[in-house]
């Protein structure tokens, strides 16, 4: 058997060892091929698959997990063949979504101490993580970085590395989409709930750990928790899913500090809102469609 | 009940791993060695999947607080109730007062002691695998401390009075320090240049000491990635690529200086190629080993991983045979 399999649209799978499937969707990262992934593990998800014990989409490949005590990893290729096939027709490019608003306290003092004392891992030792990426991406001071941050919404592209996380890709018109590059070599600690930002992409640090991401600020409203499950975490301990949209909204302390109180209170309200991404609309008007999705938040 | 008057170098609560949510993060966990825990079970009549104590380098003193029967597997290590030496791979009575310590360890890295009727922590998410990166599983989501008290469940009846047995050499597993370890090629490997692909599977590496439930660096030599325009999105260096899943196993090599061979606490994905993945049956053998004992991979088929892994599913079960039929 060939290493690699092709399938009719381009997807190129392969084994991890005997438990796992990987197929490659795209290697760029662009957000129709994210949509097919979503479309393509949802089908998977829905032909409810014996054996198959994980789905796990991520910007533009997915992951299957199969128990090969139940079933053949090998029988799921002509499977997913199919699946591929079927879903090459379907130019249709809509999730249904969610919306969530995200309050943080850009430039805070526990961010900030941390990313001090990793000075001598970082590109520009001279520069906090915000002036460095206010600089690169042509801004003249960091309230314009974080106003080009925080006015323009996210959406969850790769859901994983660990419980919580979501990479998150800006729906901006091309010439608007922020870069900055990872840390020279990882940070040993973040706080949690900071939020950080590389390559394109924003996430907030569901826990206290290891990252190399820029670090912009702290969100007050968790991503991750096990140990006081309210609102959304009574369902699921981790808040993100993929195709999830969301609002960094900026926050100053005083607010920060009332939503930290509520949180640890468990009467925090998390504001989301249902809707229907189309990637069509959103190419067509990248500046105006997303100021329309944000009016789905309650 | 079970006293921890000394918790070890870092012992923790693991099963046989929770599934289900690797899509949204969360590792399987469980025991890194599962052929060994579920040897363990197996001896004291517990199922293969129930919780046991994961031992590494150093392990515990315990005390029991009810008669039981226990069992320890994996690593060669030197064990004793009260004082006196018991044999590993060996079903065996505790009483109620009796103190199980562990001393050094000769050879492998974790040991795993099952205990009739399992560890009773509470399961999260289907599992009592302790997942320490996000505090989940196990005790509170840590390694055992000084003073923790560990709920056993109730054993069936018709074990506690099991006798005493061994496991048979050949069903046993025995740490060396060279082994060779079974590969599946694929996921990103097509990025690795011709040189780089022979060399991953004609040379020796070296575990390093950075090697833990997480992953395993391997040290040796440099590979190097095909040249090619790097794909928006996947950073600037030849190893990056727009980030993609991780199999548990799968290998990869950051800028090529080092191997990362990702093990039962895995992340589940990030931003390096992924260049083939060490069967399941051989990430067993892999937790056993430590600095600097060495390993060389053979590229295998997707067919004979699945054989290797049906054998282990018919070693475990020619065990429980065995026992049926002296019991």
């Amino acid at each position: 058997m060939d290493t690699y399999t092709e399938f009719v649209d381009g997807a190129q799978a392969s084994f991890g060892g005997d438990e796992f499937i990987f197929v490659e969707v795209a290697t760029d990262m662009d957000l129709e091929a994210t949509l097919r992934v979503i479309a393509l593990t949802d089908s998977v998800a829905a032909a409810e698959i014996s054996g198959v014990t994980d789905i796990c989409p991520a910007h533009v490949s997915y992951m299957l997990r199969v128990d090969p005590g139940i079933r053949d990893p090998r029988d799921l290729l002509p499977i997913l063949a199919k699946i591929h096939k079927q879903k090459a027709k379907d130019s249709k490019l809509k999730i249904e979504s969610r919306i969530i608003e995200m309050p943080i306290l850009y430039q805070d003092p526990w961010s900030h101490e941390v990313l001090m004392r990793f000075r001598d891992r970082h590109q520009d030792p001279t520069l906090t993580d915000l002036d460095y990426c206010s600089r690169i991406n042509g801004f003249s001071s960091a309230p314009e970085f974080i106003h080009a941050h925080s006015s323009r919404l996210h959406i969850a592209t790769f859901v994983g590395f660990m419980p919580g996380n979501a990479e998150c890709y800006q729906l901006v018109p091309s010439e608007m989409q922020l870069q900055a590059p990872k840390y020279v070599r990882p940070r040993t600690d973040t706080p949690d709930r900071a939020l950080g930002f590389g390559g394109a992409f924003s996430t907030i640090y569901p826990v206290q750990g290891a990252g190399g991401f820029q670090l912009l600020g702290r969100c007050a409203a968790p991503v991750y928790e096990t140990k006081k499950p309210f609102g959304p975490f009574e369902h699921s301990t981790v808040l993100p899913k993929g195709g999830d949209i969301f609002q960094y909204r900026s926050i100053e302390m005083a607010e920060y500090e009332d939503i930290r109180s509520r949180v640890k209170a468990g009467t925090y309200q998390y504001r989301i809102g249902t809707l229907e991404f189309d990637l069509s609309q959103f190419r067509e008007d990248p500046t105006g469609y997303p100021l329309t999705l944000a009016e789905a938040l309650p | 009940m079970i006293t921890v008057i000394q918790p070890g170098l870092y012992t923790t609560v693991q099963d046989q791993g929770r599934f289900g949510f690797y899509g949204v993060g969360f590792p399987p966990s469980g025991s890194m060695d599962l052929y060994s825990s579920a040897v363990a079970n197996i001896l004291v009549g517990n199922p293969a999947h129930a919780a046991v104590l994961e031992t590494t380098f150093v392990g515990p003193t315990l005390e029991f607080e009810r008669n039981g029967r226990i069992a320890v597997t994996g690593a060669t290590a030197d064990i004793t109730i009260d004082g006196v030496s018991i044999q590993p791979w060996t079903s065996i009575e505790i009483k109620k007062g009796q103190v199980l310590a562990f001393g050094g360890i000769s050879a492998g890295v974790r040991n795993y002691l099952a205990i009739s009727g399992g560890i009773g922590v509470q399961p999260v998410m289907g599992s009592r695998s302790t997942y320490v990166a996000s505090n989940l599983g196990g005790v509170e989501g840590r390694a055992l401390l000084p003073g923790d008290r560990l709920e056993v469940l109730a054993d069936s009846e018709s074990h506690t009075n099991r006798n005493r047995f061994e496991t048979p050499e050949y069903l046993r597993v025995s740490p060396l320090q060279h082994h060779v370890i079974r590969i599946v090629p694929g996921l990103c490997n097509y990025l690795l240049d011709s040189k780089s692909q022979q060399l991953l599977t004609a040379e020796t590496f070296t575990v390093s000491t950075e090697a833990n439930r997480t992953g395993y660096r391997l040290t040796g030599h440099q590979l190097n990635f095909i040249e090619r325009e790097q794909p928006f999105g996947a950073g600037s260096d030849p190893s990056n690529v727009v980030n993609l899943g991780y199999p548990v196993g799968s290998l990869q090599a950051p800028s090529g200086t080092e191997l990362i061979c990702l093990m039962r606490d895995a992340v589940t994905g990030g931003g390096y190629a992924t260049l083939a993945t060490v069967i399941s049956v051989d990430l067993d053998i892999l937790a056993q080993m430590k600095f600097p004992e060495t390993v060389s991979f053979e590229a295998i088929s997707m067919e004979a991983a699945l054989q290797l892994r049906a054998q282990r599913g018919k070693r475990l079960q020619s065990l429980v045979e065995l026992i049926d039929a002296v019991t």
